[in-house]
């Protein structure tokens, strides 16, 4: 009886457990074909070549003949290679002073803005149009702008009884090329960095400024001990991303000074460009690349870290 | 009483001139650009400027047509934008849907996947990314740069971090309802997530309508130039022409000026939104 009993629910189980894991794996085939249009695109154009770039880097290739083994040649030849040095430096100068710039600059136009006034809307709609602006028809303006013999710039400084002689030549000039290429990335950039303030501005709690009001605090202590707390999250975020952007600036520098004058402004990615399509060295301009990447990397985990601690 | 009154108003006007000071800053190229792109050449550079010129010369903006063959670059650049907008777009939010709201297995490994390259410089992998489309017979064509840039691991990441935010229970509901996860995707999760295809348009249409870099390693023919190599050939082969150099640079501003006003509204809650502020 109990043995007659058992055999259906026996089965009846299995077939229960057959369709669960039935299910199972169409839900699993539900979801990839989910993914599968974008992932097949991202694994071939993408994560293909991350991995060859890492191979690439400990080769010898011009693109035509055989490859060959490099071994470590290519990462020796970064220290003798005195262009390379160069970028290096300009890529970590132009990184330290454009991102605290920015960061500034964007954090004080939010806070303007994030009061209620008059026309907000268009004022953040101007302070963000730069960043959108077509770079080619910007860069050109620019470079009118700053043009050391005719530009309006230089005419209002000497308007102003300031000599010739004195003028800063901008783009032409190995001393302020850099900081005519940082003065246009701030004023580029700054806009969009702006919006992210605004909406972190707009996620702190307005009790907490209540707070401090009736313990007294004035404006600029609300500021200290409410606003930049708050925003620390938004603040480590702006950083990172600002700090990946500087590294990898080449497109403004590429159109004010191409790098010059001589190797004032030649940034790491410019240096990997000329490698690869001019000398169409393949695996040394891997190498530079490889350093570019440790460096995104190393800054990405310190702030990580500090993030943490805090 | 009267006295506090008068110095918030002066802290009021204090504000809105320093506003002002800085709007003017940041529009003045733009200004200048515009009022460059009326005057003849030799008129472009006299100080101190004539901000509206007394006699605009209308003509740079007939004559760029000709000098260059800009409508070509504008109508490659619109097909590009507009397909690799769409691509992203539909192949991002597709992708986010399963990564937000299915359960399968390696989930989390395909998903990190994405994590792992979104802080990688594209200029890093760009000359493997370059060999690999020559190998393809891609170079010279437009497809390799679609294919380079409609499938972001930003778009998974930023649709993603908006779905996430919608409650589970819609899509329990909808499921209860007898939809398939097609028919959720398609009649829930898309109307929801506006604001964020919003910002997604607004990244992608602006980065790929200015991308240089991208198309200045594979387009070499003229006819395949996107708007922005287009006029930087132009500006090197006419560099004295100023006052068409700035007109050709105003008509290359209007797309993208018009993209951004039409569509920034959604644009600060998209960012809210998508946890783009950490």
């Amino acid at each position: 009886m109990s043995g007659d009993a058992a055999k259906p629910v026996r089965v009846r189980r299995k077939v229960r457990v057959v369709s669960r894991r039935r299910r199972r794996v169409e839900n699993a085939l539900v979801a990839y074909s989910f993914i599968a249009p974008n992932f097949l695109g991202f694994a071939v154009f993408t994560l293909g070549p991350i991995l060859f770039a890492f191979a690439l880097a400990f080769m010898h290739w011009d693109g035509s003949n055989p490859i060959k083994f490099a071994g470590l040649d290519n990462f020796w030849r970064l220290f003798e290679d005195r262009a390379f040095i160069a970028a290096f430096w300009n890529t970590v100068v132009y990184t330290v002073v454009s991102v605290p710039l920015t960061l500034a600059c964007a954090l004080g136009l939010a806070m303007l803005l994030n009061q209620k006034i008059v026309g907000r809307d268009f004022f953040r709609t101007a302070m963000f149009f730069p960043y959108v602006a077509s770079l080619v028809a910007v860069a050109v303006v620019w470079n009118m702008i700053f043009n050391p013999e005719m530009g309006p710039v230089n005419m209002l400084l000497y308007s102003l009884g300031l000599d010739p002689k004195d003028m800063p030549g901008w783009a032409a000039d190995r001393h302020w090329a850099m900081v005519t290429v940082i003065l246009f990335g701030v004023w580029k950039s700054m806009g969009y960095y702006m919006v992210i303030y605004l909406a972190g501005l707009q996620g702190i709690n307005s009790e907490l400024y209540e707070a401090a009001g009736l313990d007294g605090a004035n404006a600029w202590q609300k500021f200290r001990h409410v606003t930049l707390p708050q925003l620390a999250p938004t603040t480590f975020f702006v950083t990172v991303m600002l700090t990946i952007q500087s590294f990898k600036v080449f497109d403004q520098v590429y159109m004010i000074t191409q790098g010059g004058p001589g190797t004032s402004t030649l940034v790491l990615v410019y240096h990997i460009y000329n490698e690869a399509f001019i000398s169409w060295d393949l695996g040394y301009s891997s190498m530079i690349a490889l350093v570019l990447f440790f460096l995104v990397l190393a800054v990405t985990v310190i702030q990580f870290r500090r993030q943490k601690e805090d | 009483m009267r006295k506090t009154k008068r110095r918030i108003d002066f802290s009021r006007i204090a504000v809105y001139v320093t506003i002002i000071a800085i709007t003017v800053i940041m529009l003045l190229p733009f200004a200048w650009m515009l009022s460059a792109s009326l005057k003849l050449s030799r008129d472009v550079f006299v100080f101190p400027i004539e901000w509206i010129p007394s006699q605009p010369r209308w003509e740079n903006y007939t004559e760029i047509w000709t000098k260059i063959p800009l409508a070509l670059f504008i109508y490659n650049t619109s097909k590009l934008t507009i397909i690799v907008t769409l691509l992203q777009l539909l192949t991002s939010s597709f992708a986010a849907y399963a990564f937000a709201k299915l359960r399968f297995p390696y989930k989390n490994t395909l998903f990190l996947g994405y994590i792992a390259t979104i802080a990688m410089p594209w200029q890093v992998y760009m000359v493997p990314q370059f060999l690999l489309m020559r190998e393809f017979g891609l170079n010279n064509t437009h497809l390799a740069l679609i294919c380079l840039q409609a499938f972001t691991a930003f778009g998974v990441f930023l649709m993603r971090q908006f779905y996430m935010s919608i409650p589970d229970e819609l899509c329990e509901a909808a499921r209860i309802d007898g939809m398939n996860e097609y028919q959720i995707w398609a009649k829930i999760m898309l109307p929801l997530s506006k604001p964020a295809l919003s910002t997604l348009t607004i990244f992608t249409f602006v980065t790929t309508w200015n991308d240089f870099l991208g198309p200045m390693i594979y387009l070499t023919k003229t006819e395949l130039k996107t708007i922005q190599i287009g006029l930087r050939m132009f500006i090197s082969q006419y560099s004295a022409e100023y006052g068409l150099i700035m007109a050709a640079s105003v008509v290359a501003l209007i797309p993208v000026l018009i993209v951004f006003l039409s569509l920034q509204r959604f644009f600060v809650e998209g960012v809210a939104s998508s946890g783009l502020k950490g």
